[in-house]
């Protein structure tokens, strides 16, 4: 709205005949601490914010995150349009609501929940995969909690089962909703959680057992099917019923396209939820994420809050309330634009993108592997010289040319071991691919050339008198005055060494990778 | 990027997109689409749909913002393709451990808005506080902190620590409740009574007991926009502590007043110059004046924020710090915070809300002109207007509401929560773009919907007199849907 006083007339005739650059505003230093005192012109506040954000990176070259970083015009135009609409108002946005309704049946579908042809599937959107998470997290608690109190067993010491890859938000979940997190180790040549030794880490006091389709680390499916298979095994022994969460962020929105004859989903009947993120090959901007359950039992209904807000009944089963709409009409749009044809189209893109890279990289000679073929396109590598500051350091030569290329110490238990990972995106072309490859070719060079080495070098000086001195001396008087003999000072350097600077990465728990 | 085929044989392109075929099938409800379609028709067929939902700027039931300067639209697109993780914050970072200029914009909101609220640091001190999805996350994450830090201390003590529980209004905001039920906190409700709409002080403190991790004040109650009296609670418990040696804090749920307050009532103490006051919540989103999807919680100090909760990670291979429960999540509203906070500074939010506060009398004294409404909300407290019929035998105030959205008005018709669930209301929040004139014709439609519902017919009013307790919906239902076609009949005018 048009503010009643926005600049005093003197003002007024300074500032709008002097350009934006020009003009005090800018010149003045910008509050940090305190708001300022005084309005300044809309124009003024957008270049001055606009110019600052341009020494942020380039968020297309980042290569560490799964996050979408490009959408059609088509779709920022109808994101910018929901800007406006608070999402939890859903009586007064019934499409925008229809519009989620939508995309979680969809996403149902996609999954294989057992579902009626036509029936509202259970599911919730949400801002992420870690709201999801805590979500799924909590249903299990509560079902589990409840099935122990009506047995009169004790409750208080929930756990749940996962593998030491597990992305950060699983241990935030643990910490924050007080549930023991047991962790099954890594070993070398093996990155994700092994069935076996999960099954066995299973006890009484387990609410789920958490799978991850497409691995942070090394973007590998875990073996879902043969965790169910043993699982109901133990089950039948046992008589403890423990179920199946998969956590497909990433592997949600690939698998179905590219493996649609992997079982990992609804199809097998211990897995009773999933989340996947919509801002990741879901392919819609930051902050959309979906958790669907298998059926009405799965989610307990004491979850469920029905409030009177702003005058109808309304159910809600999130933590976040307020939050804007755009990103749901985004994923709507996507799902109606690109069709199942459409996303398998582009995960293939990706896939062969990924290829191409490994090939490259396998060209250099340097580099081993370990992302799988099978699983996201994404590619994993470290390199065969055990030395594990190495990674950093391509990691930070990498930076000159603008691109971030995260370099990561892997968890419990091979901890030896640095890798690089480069995500494959939508909008990361064949061309893009090729100009990565040849970067990296170019920082290799410099690595060998120079280390990070901080060169010591040393001067060795000598000091000796010169031969003519002796001439000089039997020339001169005796008498009275000093003589100095001259001398001469030689210097020479010592072969430098070279210096290894290891980059320790101090204080707190820097296993969660993301 | 450009998909290398994206009609399937025929080509679409010739037709225009109201004749196309794709306009022909029905959209995808269960299953997704096997085929892609162009990009101009999936926008022309979503934006058409959402035409039928509601306009946001006559929603008079909502705290939110919608509407915001088109540069600041400008700004937030910009920033749409930004992860807001991509850039995490610790929740006391100074600008040189920042690692990014949208670090360096959240840490300046963080302390504009810590300063906003006296907390009590030295110049050039880095505040504690972090940015959030809203006041339903903050008040979590501060809810969490005073868990584990009660949890600490009776750990320390050697007493029982399973029963932790927090005391508040019976009028809080629903995601209290949820706190209480995902974190497993036993809630304790201070029960309303007829003219008093919000929490009593001197009851709340009676409820404290030792294992109460704190008490919840709001600033600006959802009901009636009431601000609660922090500074008898903060004496009140002050004294209870110094008996009991308990040390139980005070957090301020200010989703809607922490930015009205400090403009309109500056003197009125309810932040931290208060001592027991620990943390408060805010949300961006409401008189913050940022889109939804924006909420910051600021603490005391350091000490009020306990270590173990922050998550330190391996990310982009350095280690960073964070504390919140979203992680990837978009930052465009932490960016128009920024805007807002640097385009209007303290004199345009001041400005604002004393617009605001100007046009709610506008309309209050427009409602006390047709001499039916009692209202219910006080002249101080958040910007808005609730008020109730004075006699409603005939008809209540849920029929006005939905009388009302004949006019495309929605305005909220609810009951008040335990012991006074015989009041019904109805609110108008008046945000920055509800003017003096919409002010107006408000009251007038307001006064046309009564006197059209004056003239009701008798038998239509025993009978609602005679509907028991059960049937009540259902009797109501049945009158707005009688109304609904007696209204549609009447309506004469066509444009």
């Amino acid at each position: 709205m048009v503010l009643s006083v926005v600049q005093t007339p003197e003002e007024i005739s300074s500032s709008a005949i002097s350009s934006v650059f020009a003009s005090r505003y800018v010149q003045d230093p910008l509050p940090r601490y305190r708001m300022p005192e005084n309005t300044i012109p809309k124009e003024v506040a957008y270049q001055i914010i606009h110019d600052e954000l341009q020494l942020d990176g380039n968020p297309r070259l980042n290569l560490a995150s799964f996050v979408t970083t490009w959408m059609e015009p088509e779709c920022d135009k109808l994101m910018i349009e929901s800007m406006n609409k608070n999402y939890v108002d859903m009586d007064e946005y019934p499409i925008t609501t229809e519009l989620q309704n939508r995309c979680v049946n969809i996403i149902a579908n996609l999954l294989n929940a057992p579902l009626a042809s036509n029936k509202q599937a259970i599911g919730v959107g949400t801002v992420g995969s870690s709201e999801a998470i805590m979500l799924a997290g909590l249903a299990f608690k509560k079902k589990w909690q409840n099935k122990r109190r009506a047995e009169g067993k004790p409750f208080d010491k929930p756990n749940i089962v996962t593998g030491a890859n597990v992305q950060v938000c699983w241990e935030k979940f643990a910490r924050y909703f007080e549930v023991e997190l047991k962790e099954v180790k890594l070993s070398e040549g093996y990155y994700v959680m092994d069935p076996k030794k999960a099954v066995e880490m299973v006890d009484e006091n387990t609410i789920c057992v958490a799978a991850i389709l497409g691995s942070t680390l090394t973007g590998e499916f875990e073996d879902v099917k043969l965790l169910n298979d043993l699982l109901a095994e133990k089950n039948k022994r046992t008589g403890w019923d423990t179920p199946i969460h998969v956590d497909a962020a990433s592997g949600g929105f690939v698998a179905p396209f590219i493996y649609p004859e992997l079982e990992w989903d609804f199809r097998l009947p211990l897995v009773k939820s999933i989340n996947v993120s919509g801002h990741k090959y879901g392919l819609v901007y930051a902050g959309i994420g979906w958790v669907i359950w298998r059926s009405n039992e799965d989610l307990p209904e004491e979850l469920v809050f029905h409030i009177n807000y702003l005058g109808t009944d309304q159910p809600t089963f999130t933590l976040n309330f307020s939050k804007g709409s755009s990103q749901i009409v985004a994923q709507y749009y996507q799902f109606l634009r690109m069709g199942f044809e459409g996303y398998k189209r582009v995960i293939r893109n990706c896939m062969e993108n990924a290829k191409l890279l490994v090939d490259g990289l396998k060209q250099t000679g340097r580099f081993d592997i370990i992302s799988k073929e099978r699983g996201l396109p994404l590619v994993a590598f470290g390199f065969k010289d055990t030395n594990k500051s190495l990674a950093f350091e391509l990691s930070k030569a990498l930076r000159h040319h603008g691109w971030i290329v995260p370099a990561y110490t892997m968890p419990a238990n091979v901890e030896h071991m640095a890798v690089l990972r480069v995500v494959v995106r939508e909008d990361l072309g064949r061309q893009l691919v090729e100009k990565l490859v040849s970067h990296i070719n170019g920082a290799l060079l410099e690595l060998d050339e120079t280390t990070d080495a901080v060169p010591k070098i040393s001067f060795t000086v000598e000091v000796k008198s010169s031969d003519e001195d002796q001439h000089h001396e039997s020339r001169h008087d005796h008498e009275g005055s000093l003589h100095l003999p001259t001398t001469s000072i030689h210097w020479k350097q010592d072969k430098h060494d070279r210096i290894q600077k290891k980059v320790h990465i101090s204080g707190g728990k820097t296993n969660g990778v993301c | 990027m450009v998909l290398s085929k994206t009609a399937s044989t025929s080509d679409v392109s010739i037709h225009s997109t109201f004749a196309s075929r794709y306009v022909c099938s029905s959209l995808p409800r269960f299953k997704m689409p096997e085929n892609s379609i162009p990009k101009e028709a999936a926008y022309q067929i979503i934006n058409d749909e959402l035409m039928l939902d509601g306009n946001p700027r006559l929603n008079l039931a909502s705290f939110v913002t919608t509407w915001m300067e088109p540069e600041c639209d400008k700004l937030m697109m910009e920033a749409i393709n930004k992860n807001y993780v991509d850039m995490d914050e610790y929740p006391v970072t100074t600008e040189l451990q920042a690692s990014s200029i949208f670090i360096i914009f959240l840490n300046r909101c963080v302390n504009m808005i810590a300063h906003l609220f006296n907390a009590p640091l030295g110049e050039s001190e880095a505040a504690v506080g972090v940015g959030t999805v809203g006041s339903s996350e903050a008040i979590m994450l501060a809810g969490l902190a005073f868990k584990r830090k009660w949890q600490n201390r009776r750990k320390a003590e050697g007493k029982p620590y399973e029963k932790p529980n927090i005391v508040t209004g019976a009028n809080v905001q629903v995601c209290w409740e949820k706190f209480a039920n995902y974190f497993e906190v036993e809630l304790k409700e201070v029960k309303l009574r007829e003219g008093y709409y919000v929490m009593d002080p001197v009851k709340a403190v009676e409820m404290v007991d030792e294992n109460t991790i704190c008490v919840a004040a709001i600033l600006g109650s959802t009901l009636n926009g009431e601000f609660e009296d922090v500074k008898l609670l903060n004496d009140l418990l002050i004294e209870k502590n110094k008996q009991t040696g308990w040390d139980t804090p005070i957090h301020v749920d200010a989703a809607s007043g922490g930015f009205i307050a400090p403009f309109l009532y500056p003197e009125l103490e309810w932040d931290f110059r208060l001592p027991l006051v620990k943390s408060i919540n805010v949300s961006g989103h409401k008189y913050g004046l940022v889109y939804a999807g924006i909420g910051w919680v600021i603490w005391r100090s350091k000490e009020d924020l306990p270590e173990e909760l922050i998550f330190h990670i391996n990310y982009l291979g350095a280690d960073q710090p964070t504390f919140t429960l979203n992680f990837s999540k978009g930052s465009s509203q932490v960016i128009a915070q920024y805007y807002q906070l640097i385009r209007l500074g303290f004199e345009g939010y001041q400005n604002i809300m004393e617009n605001c506060r100007g046009n709610a009398l506008v309309l209050k004294e427009g409602l006390e002109k047709t001499g039916r409404f009692n209202i219910v909300s006080k002249d101080e407290g958040v910007p808005l207007v609730a008020f109730s019929l004075k006699d409603n035998s005939c008809y209540n105030e849920f029929k006005i509401s939905e009388m009302l959205r004949r006019f495309g008005w929605i305005v909220p018709a609810y009951t008040m929560p335990a012991d006074a669930q015989h009041i019904a209301v109805l609110r108008v929040v008046i945000r920055e773009d509800f003017s003096c004139t919409l002010a107006e014709r408000l009251v007038l439609d307001i006064t046309k919907v009564l006197h059209e519902l004056d003239t009701l017919p008798a038998t239509l009013s025993t009978k609602v007199l005679n509907a028991s307790e059960e049937k009540k919906i259902e009797t109501q239902r049945e009158i707005t849907d009688f109304w609904k076609k007696y209204v549609m009949q009447r309506k004469t005018n066509v444009c």
